[in-house]
């Protein structure tokens, strides 16, 4: 585990006691990612250690998620070939085609 | 039988549900995200069960007994609601696209309501600041709900900063992500906070519980050392590619930055409220009237300027979850064509008085664009600086919103303003010495994001 940025909490370490849960995999720009279902697509991609994977169009700066209630538009990835879906909106499905370049 | 509709399933949405159903109505319930609660009770997905979620929760067992409530009401969760179609006599015909948040398919459904509660909630408003586009910024919403929903913690050594008590519970969760949360600043001082809590305390009686809540999240503070610092906040965020330190500086009566105090700070994720705007778009559309600071206008019985729309929560002023469930059962009685009761009423005074605090203790101050430099972005979009907004603004002379918006581009994102519109209004303003059309910003046609696809096919159906 890295010492910085994002990750999902280790089951062991978590106050809720979480119970079984089903493991999908993304892929993401072609690289498999691991998640849990019912997790967002930001959910998966924060869980697995990113903090960005947008470039904004003006001044090429990387963005992820700001608000993460889908109101900002920040962490826009483009989605079985759909452009333009809110990663911390949309659930991820076992599957699924994650693309961070536009 | 009346049919209400209502718009938001948070404890507002969700307390009128249930009392409207208890008045003899047919209920419907929509809400844009995958499972009801809100964002108050944002929670694990049912894929994922969780022995002891509480933990992470205030009133927990109030949701699920909401929940358990709603036999025979109709839940639609995945809607966009997207356009609100106004008529001067009756409620608006609400268009829904139901389906994957953002997909291309999605069913379309249209409502025509005898009664409407519109139960939207607010969102954050985070003020700008030099880095605040970095990765590794969070609104402290974000972290709340990437923290309830997921189970991530947005980083490892975590500062927390902004104005008002969501920042406490914030900290909470992040503590319970195994996140280590470095500090918590308040940029209010303690001779306003102290003023607003102290006056008149027998008003807060009827609230007192909260003092409780208040105790859980102190101690949690101190049981992990965790300073709160007052009169300070964030003024800059510095890194490359993401976060690696922030400047925190003391802050004036007005959140000026304190010359000479500021202090750099090395962590990995920054979480920032400065407070809350209501989510109205729907209600402006529907030509609600507004008040001050963008709140739907609403009577003792929640009802709008608009015959058969009601408001609740959030959206009225704004005012917590306690606040939201008394309003929301005031309203979903009187949609429903029943008479509120003189308790429902008195429980909804009671929880005005204690928000009424929180807006003096903590609401936003002007001195805050004293830590906004030229290059400092303001609309995150479309990449507008301050500097830019100013010159382009002094440039052409003109004091009008609209026009500015369209010279600059700021607000005109895909964002549609949510973000910087107050604080594009708020710069714009000193700027020109006053705007002729302020308030703009909060106007928006379209409620939601539409795919081309989707509103072609619709055009298809109707021919």
């Amino acid at each position: 585990m890295t010492t910085t940025g994002p990750a999902r909490i280790g089951p062991a370490d978590d106050p809720v006691q979480p119970g079984d849960a089903a493991e999908i995999v993304v892929l993401v720009d072609d690289v498999p990612v691991a998640g849990l279902a019912g997790q967002t697509i930001a959910g998966v991609l924060m869980g697995a250690g990113r903090q960005s994977w947008r470039t904004t169009a003006r001044q090429g700066r990387p963005r992820g998620v700001f608000c993460g209630i889908g109101v900002c538009f920040d962490c826009l990835v483009t989605v079985n070939g759909l452009r333009d879906v809110r990663a911390c909106q949309r659930r991820a499905a076992d599957g699924d085609e994650v693309s961070t370049h536009d | 039988m009346t049919e209400v509709l209502i718009i938001g399933a948070g404890p507002a949405g969700l307390a009128a549900a249930t009392a409207a159903r208890r008045s003899g109505a047919r209920v419907v319930v929509l809400d844009a995200a995958e499972d009801v609660g809100g964002q108050y009770w944002r929670h694990l997905p049912a894929q994922r069960p969780a022995a002891r979620e509480q933990v992470l929760h205030h009133g927990w067992s109030r949701f699920t007994a909401l929940r358990r409530e709603l036999t025979g009401v109709e839940i639609v969760t995945g809607a966009q609601v997207w356009l609100a179609e106004r008529h001067d006599d009756r409620p608006p015909t609400v268009h829904v696209l139901v389906g994957p948040a953002d997909g291309r398919d999605r069913e379309q459904r249209t409502f025509e309501p005898d009664a409407l509660v519109l139960a939207t909630g607010a969102y954050e408003r985070t003020l700008p600041f030099p880095g605040w586009d970095l990765p590794g910024v969070f609104t402290a919403g974000a972290a709340q709900a990437l923290a309830k929903a997921e189970r991530v913690a947005v980083g490892r050594r975590v500062l927390v900063a902004g104005a008002g008590p969501f920042l406490l519970p914030v900290a909470s969760s992040l503590i319970r992500t195994g996140a280590r949360v470095v500090r918590v600043l308040e940029a209010g001082g303690w001779g306003r906070l102290g003023r607003a809590w102290t006056a008149r305390p027998t008003e807060l009686l009827g609230a007192s519980h909260k003092a409780g809540e208040l105790a859980g999240y102190v101690r949690d503070l101190a049981r992990h050392r965790i300073p709160y610092r007052v009169a300070t906040g964030v003024i800059a965020v510095h890194g490359r590619d993401r976060v690696e330190e922030v400047t925190v500086a003391r802050l004036d009566a007005q959140w000026a930055p304190v010359p000479g105090t500021s202090q750099r700070v090395a962590v990995d994720a920054v979480c920032v409220s400065h407070g809350f705007l209501p989510r109205a778009e729907l209600a402006v559309a529907a030509g609600c009237v507004t008040g001050p600071e963008g709140a739907v206008a609403v009577d003792g019985d929640c009802r709008t300027s608009v015959p058969g729309v009601f408001a609740a929560g959030e959206i009225t002023g704004i005012g917590g979850a306690d606040l939201a469930l008394a309003e929301g059962t005031l309203a979903g009685t009187a949609a429903a064509g029943a008479a509120p009761t003189q308790a429902q009423r008195r429980a909804v005074l009671t929880h005005q008085r204690f928000a009424a605090r929180l807006s003096d203790g903590h609401g936003i101050r002007p001195g805050w664009t004293g830590w906004v430099a030229d290059d400092t972005l303001i609309c995150r979009c479309e990449e507008v600086t301050a500097g830019e907004l100013r010159d382009i603004a002094t440039a052409t002379g003109s004091r009008g919103l609209r026009s500015l918006k369209l010279s600059t581009r700021a607000g005109l994102g895909v964002c549609q303003g949510r973000v910087c519109g107050r604080s594009v209004e708020e710069l714009l303003d000193r700027t020109t010495g006053g705007l002729l059309d302020p308030g703009r910003t909060a106007a928006r046609p379209l409620a939601g994001l539409v795919r081309l696809g989707e509103l072609a096919r619709m055009q298809g159906d109707t021919e």
